[in-house]
């Protein structure tokens, strides 16, 4: 899409990543916690994208090094989704064996690890 | 439609980001401002079907499409499974109170946009010019680069994939 700045792109992906670091300080569900996260995540995907598309680049075109650097980006992005599942995954088993452990998930409660 | 707005030309495609954006942005404030986890969850999905569209008109298709498959099809399908499992529906279970916390966290919040967007946006304001080639998000290109130049990261990526299964399967059962 022509015409559109780089920073608006850039605006959005820090608006949501302010969004969720607040959401990460204010809430106290767990669950409503990890999709801020999430949020945060996205939010650096987006920034990756929106930088792979706009970059910066003097390189002929078809040279070897500017096509490493145009697809870096991408890379990147899927490296970042595959750890958010996997993060998903072993999150949500710990907060469904701490909620068997003790019928209450609300994350300001929990002070097992304080000693 | 070609007014210049402080160094900005307004372009229909603006306008076509500003309401993509926009929408994408009010999902997000969404997912924070509920105080039902469904609700939250919903606006999640929004958000990042909102997102993919945004990937789209980045040319980076691919992303597009996995994005929808993986976010909204795969990791969003597990937060309502787990959010109906514990049954969280119910708001008056966890419901958030009124504590100092709330304005901290806002003002925090208000804090980092500021600094960061007055560190990096003034810089970077008149930077319209793309420099990525055409096809670069297709399929094609991203299959050989991942599976040429990251094939040691994809394989490590599979490893923890595998760690992570294991890892849930552990936590998930009563006993082993």
């Amino acid at each position: 899409m022509n015409g559109v700045p780089l920073v608006a792109y850039l605006a959005l992906g820090l608006f949501m990543f302010t969004t969720g670091v607040v959401g990460v300080v204010i809430r106290r569900n767990p669950i409503v916690i990890f999709m801020c996260i999430e949020l945060m995540l996205n939010a650096v995907n987006l920034t990756f994208l929106a930088f792979a598309r706009y970059q910066y680049t003097k390189l002929p075109v078809g040279d070897l090094q500017q096509q490493s650097s145009m697809m870096a980006g991408q890379m990147m992005v899927i490296f970042v989704m595959a750890v958010a599942a996997a993060e998903v995954a072993v999150g949500l088993g710990i907060i469904m064996a701490i909620f068997r452990l003790r019928q209450n998930i609300d994350i300001d409660e929990m002070n097992l690890l304080r000693g | 439609m070609n007014q210049s707005l402080g160094g900005v030309t307004i372009t229909p495609n603006l306008l076509l980001f500003g309401a993509l954006g926009g929408a994408a942005a009010m999902a997000a404030v969404g997912v924070v401002a509920f105080n039902n986890a469904v609700r939250s969850a919903l606006c999640l999905v929004l958000n990042f079907f909102l997102l993919a569209i945004v990937y789209f008109t980045l040319n980076a298709e691919m992303m597009g499409i996995t994005q929808v498959v993986v976010y909204t099809g795969a990791i969003m399908v597990l937060f309502l499974f787990v959010i109906m499992l514990l049954n969280l529906g119910a708001p008056q279970l966890l419901r958030d109170r009124e504590d100092p916390k709330r304005w901290l966290g806002l003002l925090l919040g208000f804090a980092l946009f500021a600094i960061v967007a007055g560190q990096i946006f003034p810089s970077l304001l008149s930077h319209t010019n793309i420099g990525a080639v055409d096809g670069y998000g297709s399929p094609q290109a991203i299959g050989r680069t991942l599976f040429t130049q990251y094939v040691l990261p994809f394989e490590a990526v599979s490893i923890l994939l595998l760690i992570g299964i294991v890892g849930s399967i552990l936590l998930a059962k009563r006993r082993i």
